[in-house]
């Protein structure tokens, strides 16, 4: 049963609840409510072997309302952002950025799936508060130590070669307006659960 | 005669895509393009920040598109080499301009930061095309000094430049053939690459490494198959996919693929009769050195060559035993042994 377990969670009464939630989460026309469910999208992803549920299996369950099997699904995690459904999809549905409402509302709502990618985008994202730029070494250092271990004996050599051929900084570049930066995506936060407020009691 | 453009370099220019950085600085020179770095510029998130918050990431990306504002002269037209950052920035301009509610709270974000952007100010080009557009190949084909005659390269666009395409100014969103057009301008012998705008994998090969495997084997599966010398990319993500991970991708396999991936910068600066020092050329992982000096074009040791030989580190393929251990392999090459 979906949401069996939960039963204190504010899970949506109504189909379609959980649709118009995602439709209004994805910025623009998501265009979501017109899939025809052909499987376009899944047949042109080069990532869907790896995924829990193909995209025209999740926007089905979408439509089910089956908020807590669809936040934890790795599908929208797995997603390569390569746009091939975006632009092959006959009802022209905005796949990637309903892909990205997906996983920002997971996010928001502290629910997860069994994947290293979440944690890789929070690793990313914090370097980029931190520096307000990214910081390859870093990021990688920290993801593989955390998730990949056994994978370093293996990338030595190619982490040789990418230190001594000057392509690896080991140094973060700070921006000079890290604070302004800061406080530009504090306020985007503020405004966003404002927003997110707003749509729960409409 | 300059041509001014308004330039967002993006992180990895100064880092594991310092090889793109150098040589456009030589292709710039040479074509008389100005590229105005924005300044103090800030990530534009990747993939990833659209995945934790979309208002966060847009507020990102609007800080820089504010900056670009603030500095155009002469140009608005915004340029980025990689096509993760140019389809971020396309990307927020786009819902900026066309969806009123981002525009209201992208801009109220930065008005903490005491900054705002208008909608339409700046126009947002990946490198390639305002190198295919605004200078024109005649342009570059008469700047050609050195013809790569007998280089044969595998034009991979990747993914971004020609997808989503906002402004739908792409008829061909899967087989565009402007890549291959540039690089025969340059002499080289271009292959019809049907995987040219495949994806590298992206980050899978950081979240989930098998599928980030099989995605480079594609690409450099179809272009050993083609003969091709090397592959040419305009993104530091495929570049450092395709050369940093084919070791890895080789032992996962059990192949023995041996695929230089080269910027078409790098390509344009060997053909405008610049050095490969300059260029950055030795600092793939994958050496294109083999390649370049069979069409005469000399690559300085940055670092002990591969091998005593000086031959680059590839093995001759082994046959396939038909029986043996059960190994992995692809329905392909299953259909081979039989």
């Amino acid at each position: 049963m979906p949401g069996s377990g939960h039963v204190d969670a504010p899970s949506p009464v109504r189909e379609g609840d959980f649709l118009r939630e995602i439709v209004a989460a994805t910025e623009g026309d998501s265009r979501l409510g017109c899939c025809i469910q052909c499987g376009t999208c899944g047949g042109s992803c080069p990532s869907a072997a790896d995924m829990d549920h193909t995209p025209r299996m999740l926007f089905a369950m979408i439509r089910a309302g089956l908020r807590d099997e669809v936040l934890r699904s790795s599908t929208p995690w797995m997603c390569v952002s390569c746009y091939f459904c975006a632009v092959r999809c006959p009802q022209e549905v905005h796949i990637p950025d309903v892909m990205y409402a997906v996983k920002a509302i997971a996010t928001r709502d502290g629910v997860m799936p069994d994947s290293t990618a979440p944690d890789f985008s929070r690793t990313f994202v914090a370097n980029i508060h931190r520096y307000g730029r990214s910081f390859e070494v870093g990021l990688a250092a920290k993801h593989y130590l955390r998730h990949y271990p056994l994978r370093l004996p293996g990338m030595a050599p190619m982490g040789i070669a990418m230190v001594t051929k000057g392509r690896m900084g080991f140094t973060p570049h700070r921006i000079r307006g890290v604070a302004g930066l800061r406080a530009i995506l504090a306020r985007a936060e503020e405004l966003e659960r404002v927003g997110a407020g707003r749509e729960v009691s409409a | 005669m300059t041509a001014t453009f308004l330039y967002y370099p993006g992180c990895s220019m100064d880092g594991s895509a310092k090889a793109y950085a150098s040589s456009l600085e030589v292709v710039c020179r040479v074509l008389g393009i100005d590229l105005e770095e924005i300044d103090d510029w800030n990530c534009c998130g990747a993939s990833e920040y659209f995945s934790l918050s979309q208002a966060k990431a847009h507020a990102l990306i609007g800080r820089n598109l504010a900056l670009a504002e603030q500095q155009r002269n002469g140009s608005s037209t915004l340029v980025a080499p990689c096509s993760l950052c140019y389809v971020n920035l396309a990307k927020t301009e786009h819902y900026m301009r066309t969806d009123r509610a981002v525009a209201s709270s992208v801009n109220a974000a930065l008005e903490a930061g005491g900054l705002a952007y208008t909608p339409g100010a700046v126009k947002v080009r990946h490198l390639f095309e305002v190198v295919v557009e605004e200078i024109g190949l005649d342009a570059v084909h008469s700047a050609v000094t050195r013809p790569l005659s007998g280089l044969k390269v595998a034009p991979y666009l990747g993914c971004l430049v020609t997808r989503p395409d906002y402004e739908g100014r792409w008829a061909s969103k899967e087989h565009p053939v402007a890549f291959d057009r540039l690089l025969a301008s340059l002499g080289a012998e271009v292959v019809d690459f049907p995987p040219r705008t495949d994806c590298c994998g992206g980050h899978m090969t950081q979240i989930g490494p098998s599928t980030g495997f099989e995605l480079i084997r594609r690409l450099v599966d179809a272009a050993d198959r083609l003969g091709a010398d090397m592959l040419v990319t305009l993104c530091p993500m495929c570049q450092m996919n395709v050369d940093a991970y084919q070791g890895e991708m080789n032992r996962h396999f059990h192949t023995h693929h041996h695929m230089p991936i080269l910027f078409f910068t790098q390509l344009m600066g060997l053909a405008f009769g610049a050095e490969a020092h300059a260029l950055g050329i030795g600092s793939e992982v994958v050496s294109a050195r083999h390649a370049l000096e069979r069409i005469g074009i000399e690559v300085p040791v940055v670092e002990p060559p591969p091998d005593a030989a000086g031959r680059p580190p590839a093995r001759p393929k082994r046959e396939k035993k038909p029986q043996g251990l059960p190994m992995p392999a692809m329905p392909e090459d299953a259909e081979v042994v039989r």
